[in-house]
């Protein structure tokens, strides 16, 4: 699905067309973030646990370069094959070329965002490479031909009866029977056998360890080990910034992951892959894809910390009402709000406007990302590199002129009081996107400054 | 300059100022009674956990419990069954297992996970693609958290190590939790 | 003590009652107020939109107004966070952070220096309280529900002074309202639907009344409230500290 081009407003308004289906899609993630909350404040330590990954990431950032290379050293001794990709275009040719010199034309693919970032699906359709992914979740959205709409529950904006449907499409299920039980087997039994056959797998990695060269991959379904247990081939994708010093780290990252994500204690699987098994290839892909650009920003490199558990998403007001989709990027909500401008600012310049400012997701990041404060940040940035729309810019510039001028102030507050007052209908319409579904304020006689000359006249 | 060199170089000229690491510490409170703990978490997350006193005792329940798993493999050899000691080649050879028992080397309370490695397994893929799962672990073999967790696998050597806790889920379809996605339907833990 | 009385600008256009019951409130608290008459407003909306760097003229008239008082309140979380934070004027720098030192926030303005211990208002209604996200998650007046952190309110601190007063159990007791600046008119269906359900989570708790720190928030609220005709009314907690 192409989203290009497209801007937030525009499509959570059309999401927001259906209201019960906005409730609903409010509700279950709002459901996520309580499930949050009551693990969180099970442990007394939380946000000292919180300070000390945020710290551990920063230690990260600011050592990258000799921690990839120690994790390529440890890596290599381990029997692992590592590649360097400069950006998405590479990345996906590595895969490729990895498939194509093992006669591999078809595979199995574990959750990654970082393959959604880059596109990877429709890059080796386009070779003849068949892909099937394996979360639930991303299986559905897959066979809706769609992208997921949250980084952790991808097919959240979908319903069971929706799902029901796709399925009997796609894997034969009885027409009409939509128990999530009944199509999670279902999935599971269509699954098993591309699990079984596929000679190549794909995951993701959630973290890498410098010290030792082993990487992490948290699934709660099993299909990252079920793919790569069984596969001749197997392929790991990581961002450079998913590096963590040492083994002993992963408790903190470990804690906090799935609890922030789910508010479970841990995901069902926490698999750490060191070496390949015997006869076993093992690779893994280290990409860059614009982020270390993001690493010289200084007031945006703190994002670079997200370990995706998607806390923010749940708990963003805007999010739960507009849906991931309206967010026309790989990650949605704050984070990927402040994560999809560093990579392309024209394209994606309406993201950070799409917050109230309102601080939840600051709070909720288990690494302490300064979320809030970066969209704000975003929103200077953009708009001196020439993205703010030209009547915005119109509009700000005769604010500035009225706001600094207490005269042109007193006056024009006046005037449009006295307008609002004796011709209501100039604002009171549908033009007015104030007035669509809610009442202008009642404008008074007089402001307080006028009151307060009048009563107060000694000072 | 290749990618690799690139994407060095470029990191190395954009990182921060050097900041220290932050010392991990281990947020024990003191009194945590883990066997209880370790029953409760694994009970919430959809396991069965069973405190039992000889291997006889596990043998019991597994022939009660598991009356239609017609291919189990024991790892242990305490409990012999056929097929368990067997090396397999290929991991393909596993897919009809519709039960495995196997050690692990310690539980964690606060999250009932178990830690397996490979050195123990015939092939990793075998607590995956086990229909049901059956782990036994010692009762003094409970650590309190993830902290003490890493700090017992301290630096061992392994090809892949698993942290499992309960039977594999999913809860994609609107957030209602199915147990038995790709993994286990069941994972039963014996506390011996 | 003298404090300079800073009245945001659609409260001064809008809803002066407010600014004139925080006056008053700040009188009785035993505080001598001057009210600068040639304010306009912080800036904040611009620099929200991603212009601050077009705000210099409004903080340098800002600066001017405000300086030579030991504090400036208002009765704004919002507005009293953007000074806070963003208030800077390159000619008079030393004024201009004093000023972000010394600017409060009404409600913490009573708590932290005045240090109200009693205080003498009646409102016997039943009543909702919104917390402002500025107010609450940026200036910190009360505990916000993601932080695994002792419980404590400033602003309610002072309602339960207030006699007759009850104040309702919110199912979402910290969520945004969804008025956020000039996102009210760029996002208008987010922010319309998160006015709305904001307001539904009150009426379900039967409320005859919003009471809130923001004057923005409950304009927002207010003008879903009278577009569903509906009887209940938003007050600012200056108002509600200033009834007898």
């Amino acid at each position: 699905m192409d989203q290009s081009n497209k801007d937030h407003a525009l499509l959570a308004a059309q999401f927001n067309e259906d209201e019960p289906r906005v409730n609903w899609h409010d509700e279950t993630l709002w459901w996520v973030r309580s499930k949050r909350d009551k693990a969180a404040h099970a442990l007394p330590e939380w946000e000292q646990l919180r300070e000390v990954a945020s710290q551990i990431k920063h230690n990260v950032l600011s050592n990258l370069n000799e921690y990839l290379l120690q994790f390529e050293e440890k890596a290599r001794a381990n029997g692992v094959i590592v590649h360097w990709a400069a950006d998405a275009k590479e990345h996906n040719e590595i895969v490729y070329a990895l498939l194509h010199q093992n006669g591999i034309s078809r595979i199995v693919k574990s959750k990654s965002m970082l393959t959604e970032e880059c596109h990877l699906n429709s890059y080796l359709e386009q070779q003849g490479i068949e892909v099937t992914d394996t979360d639930l979740g991303e299986r559905i959205v897959q066979l809706a031909n769609e992208p997921p709409s949250h980084i952790v529950l991808p097919c959240i904006h979908k319903k069971k009866e929706e799902i029901g449907e796709l399925f009997h499409e796609h894997l034969g299920t009885p027409a009409g029977n939509s128990d999530p039980k009944f199509l999670a087997n279902a999935a599971r039994l269509n699954l098993r056998e591309k699990f079984l056959t596929r000679r190549a797998a794909m995951t993701g990695v959630n973290f890498a360890i410098a010290e030792t060269g082993e990487f992490v991959v948290c699934t709660n379904e099993g299909n990252a080990d079920m793919g790569a247990h069984l596969a001749d081939v197997h392929i790991a994708c990581m961002g450079i910034e998913k590096i963590v010093p040492q083994r002993n780290h992963l408790s903190v990252f470990l804690r906090l992951l799935a609890r922030s994500a789910t508010g479970q204690p841990i995901t069902t699987y926490s698999s750490h892959f060191k070496k390949p098994r015997k006869g076993q290839e093992m690779h893994i892909v280290l990409v860059d894809n614009g982020r270390s650009v993001q690493l010289g920003r200084a007031d945006f490199r703190n994002a670079l910390k997200c370990i995706r558990c998607g806390a923010c998403m749940n708990t963003c007001p805007v999010y739960r009402r507009s849906g991931g989709h309206s967010y026309h990027t790989a990650i949605a909500g704050p984070i990927g709000s402040i994560l999809a401008p560093n990579l392309d600012m024209r394209k994606y310049a309406d993201l950070p406007f799409a917050s109230t400012l309102c601080g939840s997701c600051s709070n909720v990041c288990p690494v302490k990302i300064d979320i809030h404060d970066q969209l704000y940040k975003w929103r200077q940035v953009l708009v001196k590199e020439g993205y703010a729309p030209a009547a915005k810019k119109m509009a700000m510039r005769g604010m500035t002129f009225t706001l600094s001028r207490p005269g042109a102030y007193q006056f024009a507050g006046k005037a449009g009081r006295w307008v609002m007052d004796k011709m209501p209908f100039i604002v009171n319409n549908k033009l007015n996107p104030w007035y669509k579904q809610r009442e202008m304020p009642e404008p008074p006689k007089q402001s307080f400054g006028e009151w307060y000359k009048k009563n107060r006249k000694e000072v | 300059m290749n990618s690799r060199e690139k994407i060095l170089a470029a990191v190395k000229n954009n990182q921060p100022a050097q900041s220290k690491l932050p010392e991990v510490r281990s947020f024990l409170k003191p009194g945590t009674e883990v066997l209880e703990k370790y029953i409760n978490v694994l009970t919430a997350i959809g396991g069965v956990a069973n405190v039992v006193n000889s291997y006889a005792e596990i043998e019991n329940i597994v022939r009660q419990e598991y009356k239609e798993a017609q291919r189990i493999i024991s790892l242990c050899n305490e409990l012999p069954m056929p097929g368990g000691k067997e090396k397999y080649a290929d991991p393909h050879e596993l897919e009809t297992v519709d039960l495995a028992i196997m050690n692990a080397q310690f539980g964690v309370a606060e999250n009932a996970a178990v830690w397996v490695t490979d050195d123990m397994l015939p092939q990793r893929v075998l607590p995956f693609i086990t229909q049901q799962l059956a782990v036994i672990i010692n009762r003094n073999d409970i650590v309190p958290t993830m902290h003490h967790a890493y700090e017992r696998i301290g630096d061992s050597d392994y090809g892949f190590g698993v942290f499992i806790a309960g039977p594999s889920k999913t809860a994609d379809i609107e957030q209602s939790l199915v147990l038995g996605a790709h993994g286990p339907k069941t994972m039963r833990v014996f506390i011996l | 003590m003298t404090v300079a009385l800073f009245i945001p600008c659609y409260i001064d256009q809008f809803y002066p009652q407010v600014a004139i019951a925080t006056l008053q409130v700040l009188e009785k608290a035993g505080v001598t107020v001057v009210y600068p008459p040639k304010q306009t407003c912080c800036g904040q909306p611009m620099a929200n939109s991603g212009f601050e760097h077009l705000t210099g003229s409004c903080n340098e008239l800002f600066v001017k107004n405000f300086t030579g008082f030991d504090y400036i309140v208002c009765p704004s979380g919002s507005c009293t966070l953007h000074v806070k934070q963003h208030l800077h004027d390159a000619e008079n720098e030393k004024e201009a952070e004093f000023i972000r030192t010394h600017v409060y926030e009404l409600t913490e303005f009573l708590t932290d220096i005045v240090q109200v211990e009693q205080w003498d208002a009646r409102f016997p209604h039943k009543v909702g309280m919104h917390q402002s996200c500025h107010g609450q998650r940026g200036l910190k007046l009360s505990q916000m529900s993601e932080l695994v952190a002792e419980p404590f309110s400033k602003p309610d601190k002072l309602l339960k002074m207030v006699e007759g007063l009850e104040i309702v159990e919110l199912s979402r007791p910290d969520e945004c309202c969804g008025f956020g600046g000039t996102f009210c008119v760029t996002e208008e269906s987010v922010s319309v639907k998160m006015g709305k359900d904001r307001v539904d989570d009150h009426l379900n708790h039967g409320v005859e009344y919003i009471i809130g720190g923001d004057m923005s928030c409950l304009m927002h609220m207010e003008g879903i409230l009278r577009r569903q005709k509906s009887k209940v009314q938003v007050k600012h907690i200056a108002e509600i500290l200033n009834s007898h």
